[in-house]
């Protein structure tokens, strides 16, 4: 079975709220060597404007691909992970994500082509702070190879 | 540039010029990287820690998480930018994957050179070139960053 070309277009309900706490900054700043002070300690965030530890600029990929799974872990949508690459991926930050959001998350599957054997899924992340502010758009997308190819 | 510490004064947009280099940094990538990479991010794709899954599949063998390299690869910038905050847009498309031996570990070389400048908006495009073993493994890496 290939992708479900007529996921296209589909916008999901905001999924459950994602408490991004210091530790886990932390963690993910340290994984991926982001040295800068403002991950770690609160004082250097403050310096910078901030009201707590600030997470690196490709953080919010933990939190899109949690509300990407709902269209990943769809039987229905075709999406064999085995068989897929991750092609592009784009963060914008309306601000920084920070320790102490609540930050919920719609996931929109902004479009499905299908070229060769290959099918090219892009997916669109919107999230938000508990009050509705706007934080990320994470736009994502995966290279799906067909059976044949 | 030291953690810990607000760094030194920030770059301005008008000392800047597109074509200017901000800066080069070496990167270094082991399996005991990668596993830290999947425990951060929640990402167990099995390819980026499992030699026989990623054979597999028709890789030489493990290859590094694209968002691990992604990630690394900003920090260039937000270093220079003296706040990691002031990264307000980011995106790169995933070229080629980085093979990370074992033992040992690959070797990633990133770049930052300015690509454009808006004194409207108050941003600089800094482009990556992101290589590994001679060969860009990130395509049209583009940060965008707000200067004062």
């Amino acid at each position: 079975m290939g992708v479900n070309l007529t996921y296209a277009g589909r916008e999901y309900p905001a999924n459950d709220p994602y408490e991004v706490g210091r530790e886990r900054i932390r963690d993910f700043a340290d994984a991926v060597g982001a040295a800068h002070g403002a991950h770690r300690d609160v004082g250097v965030a403050r310096s910078l404007g901030y009201p707590d530890v600030i997470a690196p600029p490709t953080f919010a990929v933990v939190v899109a691909q949690r509300a990407e799974q709902q269209l990943i872990a769809d039987p229905d949508a075709g999406i064999d992970f085995s068989r897929v690459v991750h092609a592009e991926e784009r963060f914008t930050h309306h601000r920084p994500i920070r320790a102490g959001d609540s930050l919920v998350t719609v996931l929109h599957v902004d479009s499905i082509t299908e070229r060769a054997g290959l099918a090219m899924v892009t997916t669109r992340a919107e999230i938000a702070a508990a009050d509705g502010a706007p934080v990320a758009t994470v736009v994502s997308t995966l290279a799906v190879r067909g059976e044949s190819a | 540039m030291s953690a810990g510490a607000p760094g030194p004064a920030r770059p301005s947009l008008v000392d800047l010029a597109v074509g200017d280099v901000v800066g080069t940094r070496t990167l270094e990538v082991d399996r005991s990287r990668l596993v830290r990479y999947a425990g951060a991010s929640g990402d167990f794709n099995l390819i980026h820690w499992n030699d026989r899954v990623a054979r597999e599949v028709g890789l030489p063998g493990v290859i590094a998480h694209g968002m691990w390299t992604m990630g690394a690869a900003v920090s260039l910038v937000a270093d220079w930018a003296g706040d990691p905050g002031a990264v307000v847009d980011y995106g790169v498309r995933f070229t080629r994957p980085v093979p990370v031996p074992d033992p040992g570990a690959a070797v990633v070389e990133v770049t930052g050179t300015v690509g454009a400048l808006d004194a409207e908006a108050g941003t600089a495009r800094i482009d990556l070139t992101v290589t590994c073993d001679g060969a860009r493994v990130l395509g049209k890496a583009q940060a965008v960053v707000r200067l004062g």
